[in-house]
């Protein structure tokens, strides 16, 4: 475990350039600094092409950046990546239609050498975690979004992971389904203890879900205003209390803002 | 929905029957057509010098080539049917062998291929290339580098053997290039979470790109399997191979005029072949690809 003092995730002076010298060239990202404590909920949030996905695949060390630094945990980011120190939740669920849902859970396990009873053992308790103990055996394509979201949700905390990035995980799922999934990531964020990443376009899901709020602006990418979101309580009637409504505002207003 | 699903291979087979029993009429009446012009040609002027006219030769009667595979063929205890199935037999194990060797060095090919784009780019024309050269032409040079110069290989090298060769020229092709594309198929979502979990080029081959490729895959068996088959006979026949079909169609076409239906048996039992390497195709397929909610495609 990370001792409280080292920062989950440090960015300094970091510019992302997409095909350098070509005439499709691209600056995506540019000096973006920010430090995100361990035991932090942060969103990324702003309009498409601000850099946000790009940024949180900075993160993860899944594209490398042209200036500057990204350290997790205090090391590099490939090395974290190595080290298997953090997980990613994708926009689609993504899981494996040939593996049922245990099998899929099971997927980093395997790949980290995990022993069979081991593994399973792990998968039952992802489950009970997300709440579909029922659907071991079933199959991807016989499961509703929402469901898949879940068991890719489990798939990534399966081996307990420090940092979960999640990219818009909820962007393809209806409001209903949405709202109790942002319940069900506080839940697990609460009962793990895990540092969560989270990119979205919604200002609602932002405030509602995050500790802090990055707000950033496009072309180039930037971080416009980082806002501390405290709020009394992060359950449905948060969704209607006075503090929720004037952080949304606020984050509209730091939107708007950033967009000029 | 149950009923429908459970008279389904039922209806299948009453389809393939209805469909035969056709093709039987159809042939029949034509023969009964094409003879009627011949025998009244100067009252039908215009059909009867355009539609080819047919007689017993030409055209061999249903019921005659049914009798095919019973009658016992002179200087012979045996039906004729028994033969050719002797004789299928043994070019189904030619075409299986190439067959599985085509399929070995095909995903070989796709594999080696799908690991650098440089690699990809620089061989798959070659690969396509390699179609291009009639099979009739390299035949007989197998078959010749076989008996002079296979004489490394701890076992004695067979004239099946090169047929076999010939087979694998002609089903690689389809495993290789189906294959490389089913390895190319999972999406870029899915080799980033690979890559997240820091999957090594090995787990993610054989976790991901392998598995998304299996229904690419059996649609290439399903071609290479008939080609292997077709590869067999063909390899027989150009290659000179005694011992199969493809010799038996050569000896039966030579000696036509004293029993056209003899080389109908023999076609017919080559067709047969073809479609049994491809159930045998379809059955794994359906036993391994099958997966709950999803509809197996022919």
């Amino acid at each position: 475990m990370t001792s409280q003092n080292v920062p989950a995730v440090e960015i300094r002076g970091v510019s992302k350039v997409f095909n350098p010298g070509g005439s499709n060239e691209v600056l995506a990202l540019e000096d973006i600094n920010l430090e995100i404590a361990a035991g932090d909920f942060v969103t990324l949030i702003g309009p498409s092409g601000c850099g946000k996905s790009t940024l949180l695949r900075l993160v993860a060390a899944l594209v490398g950046s042209s200036s500057g630094e990204v350290l997790v945990n205090g090391k590099s980011a490939d090395q974290a990546r190595l080290d298997r120190d953090y997980s990613m939740v994708f926009q689609k669920a993504g899981l494996f239609d040939w593996r049922n849902v245990a099998r899929n859970i099971e997927l980093p396990l395997e790949l980290m050498g995990w022993r069979k009873s081991a593994r399973h053992r792990r998968s039952t308790e992802m489950l009970e975690l997300v709440q579909l103990q029922d659907f071991a055996r079933h199959f991807p394509q016989q499961l509703s979004g929402g469901m898949a979201q879940r068991v890719a949700i489990a798939r990534a905390m399966s081996f307990n992971p420090a940092l979960l990035l999640m990219d818009e995980p909820f962007g393809a799922l209806d409001e209903m389904t949405r709202e109790h999934m942002q319940n069900e990531v506080l839940r697990i964020w609460s009962e793990t203890n895990t540092t969560v990443i989270f990119v979205t376009h919604s200002i609602s899901e932002a405030v509602f879900l995050s500790t802090k709020v990055v707000v950033m602006s496009p072309r180039p990418g930037r971080i416009a205003a980082v806002l501390e979101n405290h709020l009394e309580s992060r359950d449905d009637t948060a969704r209607d209390s006075p503090e929720f409504f004037a952080n949304v505002s606020e984050v509209r207003k730091l939107l708007r803002a950033g967009e000029n | 929905m149950k009923a429908s699903r459970l008279h389904g291979p039922v209806r299948r087979l009453a389809v393939f029957c209805l469909f035969v029993i056709l093709l039987m009429l159809g042939y029949t009446a034509y023969k009964a057509f094409g003879q009627a012009i011949d025998d009244a040609q100067t009252d039908w002027p215009a059909i009867g010098s355009v539609l080819p006219r047919t007689d017993d030769l030409t055209m061999p009667s249903v019921l005659d080539i049914v009798r095919g595979v019973f009658d016992e063929p002179r200087r012979s205890n045996e039906a004729f049917g028994s033969i050719v199935f002797d004789k299928a037999v043994f070019t189904l194990r030619e075409a299986s062998v190439g067959f599985a060797v085509g399929v070995i060095v095909g995903l070989g090919i796709a594999i080696i291929l799908s690991q650098s784009q440089l690699l990809e780019r620089a061989l798959v024309p070659h690969v396509i290339a390699s179609q291009t050269i009639p099979l009739i032409a390299i035949a007989p040079i197998v078959v010749i580098w076989g008996r002079k110069n296979v004489d490394f290989l701890p076992w004695e090298w067979q004239d099946w053997m090169s047929v076999s060769l010939i087979a694998t020229y002609l089903t690689f092709f389809p495993v290789a290039i189906n294959g490389l594309r089913g390895l190319h198929s999972p999406s870029a979502e899915a080799v980033e979470l690979m890559d997240s979990y820091a999957a090594s080029r090995r787990h993610t081959l054989w976790r991901l790109r392998l598995p998304a490729s299996l229904p690419y895959l059996f649609s290439a068996f399903k071609i290479a399997a008939t080609a292997s088959v077709v590869g067999a006979i063909v390899g027989e026949i150009s290659a000179g191979v005694d011992g199969g079909l493809g010799r038996q169609i050569l000896l039966e076409a030579s000696r036509y005029t004293t029993g056209p239906e003899r080389l109908y048996v023999a076609v017919l039992f080559a067709a047969g072949l073809g479609i049994f390497a491809f159930l045998t195709i379809l059955t794994f397929e359906y036993g391994l690809v099958r997966r709950k909610g999803t509809e197996l495609v022919l």
